[in-house]
């Protein structure tokens, strides 16, 4: 009664300058930057945030991972999807540090976070007291910003300092820290939203000069070629991007994390770029005349050898992080805007006519990968099952309009390369850190964040393994993720590169692996094995259909490599097919 | 490899400098000297560091400095292109062995004498780096019984000074 009466007054309270604790007034500061799901585990220096979360129950659900990187990971994939940031509660000491991963990948892949840990009574800082780690030294190399509230005053502002640098300009996770003491003060409660920061400019101005510089560049090139990164996601520019494309008759490639930010069936629509994306825009980035960056940050996966790499090209990057331009790559016109924005005004100037011949070469590297690698992996010959049919198969029972969260490895390029995103926003991976554990606790945010969304994980054998007591969470709060697991008895792409670069020494990949259906049924998921080609399609059917949580292992060929690829320290061009 | 001069422009808030510093310990670069301090504006600090490295690298790194929150502006400099000084104290042994070469060395040098008691004198010397230094070599014959010389300061050049950045951060 009294929580529902309190939730009824959380606005009009807001201002009242009523004497709160500051554990309450942390919990409040979340309800009023919009939070209503977080992620997180108990512990001692966190306690009194917990216990003020247990009268809020009603505004805010709060999802108990099994391990704290599950928490993040799960909060990561709440956050891409929803875009809004993610929030985690941990405790101090091993709490926090279990926290580390989550907060390295969310900070490489741009991912709004604000994660909240516990920390020992401010009288003890530096004492080495119990479960004392020094969390903000920590974890500066990993965040976008960090702090430690040692006095209940400071928690209100500090909240809104941190709601408003994650989600603003390039989004990124925030770590506060608070000592025990300042959750258990008490203050007058009064928050008001952060507005801005005077040493932080997120949304920089448009300088119209970059606009039209560009403009004249693309309006005069004759082999153009779009690389589209997450930024489009982040910004919402995929409607922008498209009438960008179209207007400029410009083939569009994606990165691993810009995938589905562009139609898969779109005529423009060429393919993934990098190590193992597809063959024709690795080769022509070699071949255009003008390279249109937008919101991607020339990762090496990307650039392969970058002193080969589009040498022959005029190069337009439009980012939002001024520290990216010229970061790897030399560009010739950066222009330091949000991509939406940028687009948006590009789109008033630009104009191309189709360009026939150039699609042209398009259309035929991908007839050479599709007769070289595509046919042979989807149509496999041999006796066991192939990833890539795997994948195909789901993408084509699922209409590519599954969230598909994955994990890292062979599986996740497979994923990339094989599933035919549809809608925006609709794959979750851990591109920058390529975190092994990360795809199944996605596959966790990503169902709360969209419950009514046919969310499947994709793991291998081995990252499955790293975080697979998160299946905890799908049985307690009866999440109907679908799981698979590839699995190969190998850390497959390790094994790989053993295989091409070491001689075949394979040195500690292979895995002698546990009964994967055995463990899920004791997790309460229903839980099925194929390895014969036959069953595929009707066991993947089976898992869509099903009411509930699914696992599904695939028992798939051990020794397949995922082709084609551009060898480490090789150029684009270079990419070999088998 | 070249000497660079950065300059950054931050609130005066803790952690920063850690911050600032992980911006070159990630890419190896060592800091040669580092000066922290309160600017011409109330509350805001300059950092004056002196590395070498190249250019590339040099403006990857200000542009990442740029990015921490907190650092309002960070800038680079060649020799030429700043004015810089450096402050040396001495502290050397008191004896009568001192009398009279020693004032005609601090005339020549253009240092000056800070404290004298019976015990030790010391002698403040502003300057380069090297003119510094080869007081250093001078006086070595008297016994130096304390060396310590600040990192760099250094004022640019340009024309365009740090309050004007800031005008254009707040608008
Ligand atoms: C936490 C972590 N440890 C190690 C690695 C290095 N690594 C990258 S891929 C890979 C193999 C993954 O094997 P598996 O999960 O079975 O997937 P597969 O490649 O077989 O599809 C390894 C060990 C990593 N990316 N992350």
């Amino acid at each position: 009664m009294e929580t529902a009466a309190k939730a009824e007054n959380i606005k009009e309270m807001n201002n009242t300058g009523e004497t709160l604790s500051g554990a309450e007034i942390l919990v409040r500061s979340l309800i009023q930057e919009g939070v209503d799901t977080m992620f997180g585990y108990i512990g001692g220096a966190i306690m009194p945030v917990y216990d003020a979360l247990y009268d809020y129950q009603k505004e805010l659900k709060h999802y108990m991972s099994r391990h704290e990187q599950g928490a993040t990971h799960s909060a990561q994939a709440y956050a891409r999807l929803t875009k809004k940031p993610g929030v985690c509660f941990t405790t101090s000491g091993p709490g926090a540090t279990n926290l580390l991963t989550g907060l390295a990948d969310a900070y490489l892949d741009s991912t709004p976070m604000v994660v909240i840990t516990g920390q020992v009574h401010s009288g003890l800082l530096g004492s080495d007291a119990f479960q004392e780690t020094n969390m903000v030294g920590l974890s500066m190399p990993v965040t976008k910003w960090n702090f430690q509230i040692t006095k209940v005053e400071e928690i209100a502002e500090v909240m809104a300092k941190a709601f408003y640098i994650a989600r603003t300009g390039r989004p990124g996770p925030v770590l506060i820290d608070i000592t025990k003491d300042a959750q258990v003060q008490k203050t007058e409660y009064k928050y008001e939203r952060c507005k801005g920061i005077r040493s932080y400019q997120p949304v920089p101005k448009l300088n119209m000069d970059e606009i039209s510089a560009a403009a004249e560049l693309i309006n005069s090139a004759k082999k153009p070629m779009i690389l589209a990164g997450q930024g489009i996601l982040l910004s919402g520019a995929e409607q922008e991007l498209m009438e960008f494309a179209e207007k400029t008759q410009t083939p569009v490639a994606c990165t691993l994390l810009g995938l589905s930010s562009f139609p898969t069936d779109h005529p423009l629509y060429v393919g993934m770029l990098g190590m193992h994306g597809n063959y024709g825009p690795n080769m022509n980035t070699n071949q255009c005349d003008v390279l249109i960056a937008i919101g991607m940050r020339f990762d090496d996966r990307v650039t392969g050898d970058t002193s080969k790499y589009a040498k022959q090209a005029k190069i337009v990057h439009i980012d939002i992080d001024r520290s990216e331009h010229n970061k790897n790559i030399s560009v010739d016109i950066p222009v330091l805007a949000d991509a939406k924005q940028a687009l948006t005004e590009l789109n008033k100037v630009v104009s191309g006519s189709e360009r026939e011949e150039w699609m042209q070469t398009f259309k035929d590297y991908y007839q050479l990968e599709y007769e070289k690698v595509i046919e042979k992996q989807t149509h496999s010959s041999r006796e066991r099952i192939n990833m890539a049919e795997v994948i195909d198969c789901l993408s084509e029972k699922t209409n590519g309009e599954a969230v598909l969260c994955t994990d890292v490895g062979q599986h996740q390029m497979t994923s990339a390369r094989y599933y035919k995103f549809k809608n925006p926003n609709t794959q979750v991976t851990s591109g920058g850190l390529g975190t092994m554990g990360f795809g199944m606790p996605a596959a966790i945010g990503a169902q709360i964040a969209d419950p009514n969304a046919t969310v499947v994980s994709v793991s291998g054998d081995g990252g499955f393994q790293m975080t697979i007591q998160e299946l905890a969470v799908i049985r307690q709060y009866k999440l109907p993720v679908k799981s698979i697991v590839l699995n190969n008895s190998f850390l497959g792409m390790v094994r790989q590169w053993q295989d091409l670069f070491f001689e075949q020494r394979f040195s500690y990949t292979e895995m002698d692996n546990p009964d994967f259906v055995k463990i899920v049924e004791g997790y309460g998921i229903k839980a099925k094995r194929v390895s014969k080609r036959e069953e595929l399609q009707d066991a993947i059917q089976e898992m869509l259909d099903f009411p509930g949580a699914f696992f599904l292992e695939v028992v798939v060929e051990t020794e397949s490599n995922v082709l084609p690829m551009i060898a480490p320290g090789a150029a684009v061009s270079e990419m070999r097919l088998e | 490899m070249k000497e660079y001069t950065i300059t950054v422009f931050s609130e005066n808030n803790i952690g920063l400098l850690n911050e600032v510093t992980i911006v070159f310990s990630r890419r190896k670069i060592n800091i040669e000297s580092l000066t922290v301090s309160e600017s011409e504006v109330k509350g805001v600090s300059r950092y004056t560091i002196v590395v070498f490295s190249d250019e590339k690298k040099i403006e990857n790194v200000v542009r990442q400095l740029e990015k921490i929150i907190g650092v309002f502006k960070a800038l680079y400099f060649e020799a030429e292109e700043i004015v810089h000084q450096e402050v040396a104290l001495f502290k050397i042994a008191n004896s009568p062995k001192l009398n009279g070469n020693l004032e005609a060395l601090i005339r020549r040098q253009n240092a000056k004498i800070l404290t004298v008691n019976p015990d030790f004198l010391v002698i403040e010397r502003v300057g380069y780096k090297a003119e510094n230094q080869e007081l250093f070599n001078e006086l070595e014959q008297y016994g130096v019984l304390q060396f310590a010389r600040s990192g760099r300061v250094a004022v640019s050049c340009q024309k365009k000074e740090f309050t004007s950045y800031l005008k254009e951060l707040s608008h």
